[in-house]
């Protein structure tokens, strides 16, 4: 894992003293709000619908069991005992207090950890490939570029008041799992003709009320040249991005407006200019971060496949987990752990203070003192023998984090919606509660196979709903609860953004549409046909006569 | 009624008769009158310019079995918090 020199450290610890000042300088009233809330949002300090709420990065979700245990420190001394894992692999806790947020921030900086650029019109916390690094499928470890990125993107003086917010994601893997073609800028790591890795540039995806699909503007760059092209990229929106227009004023909107083409134009122009000058990256600094992220000391063991078989074969409780849960690990003898924080029980991605520290026990345990955040609000031990798998599963299912619904129907994404956020329509954590629920027949959710269900409660659209195999977007409708639906969207190297069924539905009625839904994919389905591309093949009409009705 | 949330803690409080901040609902004003209702938002107002409170605004609200309600779900939730059980 990367951690701090003497410079990342500095700049924490003097932020921290700087908001001190700031938060004492408000609470005696020498600043109003209006001055203020700039200065908090800095530092990733909201204020929600029932109190503050602050934002932590967790860079590219990767956390160590120290920092874990912080976390869990933060949520009993100055939350209510509890934290949400949100779908920018950062963690919120939603009732912290203002004169208590200097000393969370000092507890949280003695861990590396800190709020900056987690909220304003900055560069966000880059995020990446939950499985980066361990994942059989994947060509070259992105956390290395993630961490390039965070250092030349951390308090970038150029790039501070840009017109929006701004995101980057990047993967290593063919099977994108990071989203990369939603965010302002996604790289996508593959080979070039010769063999030599790079990236595929991807610009203007996004979703909110204006969803776009990102558009490639170079099918190839040199690792060597990533920042210098970033900073082109970032020039340009800068310059000519709007600023009149908060909701038109993100890349993807310049770049739908100007043309993919033009955009890449004016980027071209703009690097050759900055191209082979400081901001070139030698391997030599290449090598240095990778040093950060050098593969833990792996025994060398076979794959468990006999004695793991049969623990399975004598405990279906166990097998269900393993077969949802498990991913590919590049090492032999090691699987990939999914922690599904989708328990029946809590909100999406909420985890609690105890569960945090047995999860920072148990990573010190089975996994190399490391945990990763993913993007659809779970945890991953990545590193975990095949020989512990089912003494690990038994201590999950004491502290409630063995549901065994990776990519499953209950493993929804769901923002904290209006039982929490200011900005809200609707709620959206009891629907994912209630789809829970309906949903509770193991052999039906197999069957019903991979299936992501996504719900916002506004048109924001943190919950992802555009690119949901089922999206659900809460609206206010005169003053009711409604939801409307989107049809196969997806978020993979494959995006695509959901189509609109039609009218929406009031709250009591949304968990029977998705039953509608579902039963229509059931019945026309062919053999092993996922949902996406049974919907993919047969298109809107069956889901919305089943909706509807026929016209 | 007043609905706010206080600046050092953040958490959401009603005006009292007495012009003093509640967590509790049963002990906020209720303005009957809209005469009453400015006088509690000036009142209010003047929390926020001292910097006892954020954001301080009027809210609609229904009296159902002597229990106030506030008319608008959101701001229902607001004033009785999340309508899914806290983590524990
Ligand atoms: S989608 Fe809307 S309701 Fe949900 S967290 Fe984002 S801003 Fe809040």
């Amino acid at each position: 894992m990367y951690r701090y020199d003497e410079f990342d450290a500095r700049l924490v610890t003097e932020r921290v003293e700087q908001f001190r000042r700031q938060a004492q300088r408000r609470l005696s009233g020498e600043l109003t709000e209006d001055q203020f809330k700039p200065l908090r949002l800095m530092n990733g300090l909201y204020l929600q619908l029932h109190a503050y709420m602050m934002r932590i990065n967790i860079p590219y979700g990767a956390l160590s069991s120290k920092q874990m245990r912080q976390l869990a420190h933060i949520a009993r001394t100055y939350d209510k005992g509890y934290g949400h894992f949100t779908t920018r692999q950062n963690i919120q806790y939603n009732w912290i207090q203002l004169k208590n947020v200097p000393d969370a921030l000092a507890d949280l900086a003695a861990v590396e950890m800190h709020g900056i650029q987690s909220s304003g019109n900055c560069i966000r916390n880059t995020t990446s490939d939950q499985y980066a690094g361990v994942a059989r499928d994947e060509l070259e470890d992105p956390r290395v570029y993630c961490e390039i990125i965070r250092q030349w993107s951390t308090l970038h003086p150029e790039f501070s008041f840009l017109p929006r917010k701004f995101k980057i994601a990047v993967t290593g893997s063919p099977n994108d799992r990071a989203a990369v073609k939603l965010h302002d800028i996604g790289l996508r790591m593959h080979q070039n003709e010769q063999g030599k890795t790079g990236f595929e540039v991807i610009v203007g995806g996004g979703q909110g009320r204006t969803p776009f699909v990102g558009k490639t503007i170079r099918d190839w760059l040199a690792p060597e040249h990533l920042l210098s092209y970033l900073e082109a990229i970032l020039r340009v929106y800068n310059l000519d991005g709007r600023r009149d227009n908060k909701y038109k004023a993100r890349i993807k909107i310049l770049v739908h407006q100007i043309g993919t083409d033009e955009f890449r134009r004016l980027v071209d122009t703009e690097w050759q200019q900055i191209k082979d000058g400081a901001l070139n990256l030698p391997q030599s600094e290449i090598d240095r971060i990778n040093a950060y992220f050098t593969p833990p000391a792996y025994a060398q063991i076979d794959d468990e496949t006999e004695s793991l078989n049969e623990q399975r074969t004598q405990n279906p409780a166990f097998d269900a987990w393993v077969q949802a849960n498990l991913a590919e690990h590049k090492v032999s003898g090691y699987s990939i752990v999914n922690i599904s924080l989708k328990s029946p029980k809590l909100p999406p991605g909420d985890v609690t203070a105890v569960q945090m520290d047995a999860l920072a026990d148990l990573a010190d345990e089975y996994s190399f003192s490391e945990l990763r955040v993913n993007h659809r609000q779970n945890l991953v031990l990545a590193d975990v023998p095949q020989k512990d798998l089912l003494s690990l599963w038994t201590k999950l299912i004491e502290l409630d984090l063995a549901t065994p619904n990776i990519g499953l129907i209950s493993d929804i994404i769901a923002c904290p919606g209006l039982d929490y956020c200011a900005l809200a329509n609707a709620r959206s954590i009891p629907l994912a509660q209630e789809i829970h629920q309906r949903f509770q027949d193991i052999d039906k959710v197999h069957d019903i196979g991979e299936l992501t269900i996504n719900i916002s409660g506004c048109m924001n659209a943190c919950g992802h709903h555009h690119v949901g195999h089922i999206g659900i977007l809460g609206v206010d409708k005169r003053g009711k609860e409604f939801y409307q639906f989107t049809l196969g969207g997806s978020s993979d190297q494959n995006a695509s953004l959901g189509d609109r069924t039609g009218k929406g539905f009031p709250a009591d009625e949304a968990v029977n549409a998705v039953e509608k839904i579902l039963n229509t994919y059931i019945m026309v389905r062919n053999d092993g046909e996922r949902f996406l591309e049974t919907y993919r093949r047969v298109g809107m009409k069956p889901f919305k006569e089943a909706l509807y009705g026929s016209a | 009624m007043i609905i706010a949330n206080t600046l050092a803690d953040g958490f959401v409080v009603f005006l009292t008769e007495a012009h003093s901040w509640t967590n509790d609902i049963t002990k906020g004003a209720v303005a009957e009158t809209d005469e009453q209702a400015e006088s509690l938002l000036t009142a209010a107002k003047q929390a926020e310019q001292t910097n006892v409170v954020i954001d301080p605004y009027l809210i609609p609200i229904n009296i159902e079995d002597g229990l106030r309600k506030p008319t608008e779900y959101r701001e229902y939730i607001r004033a009785t918090g999340p309508t899914v059980p806290i983590p524990s």
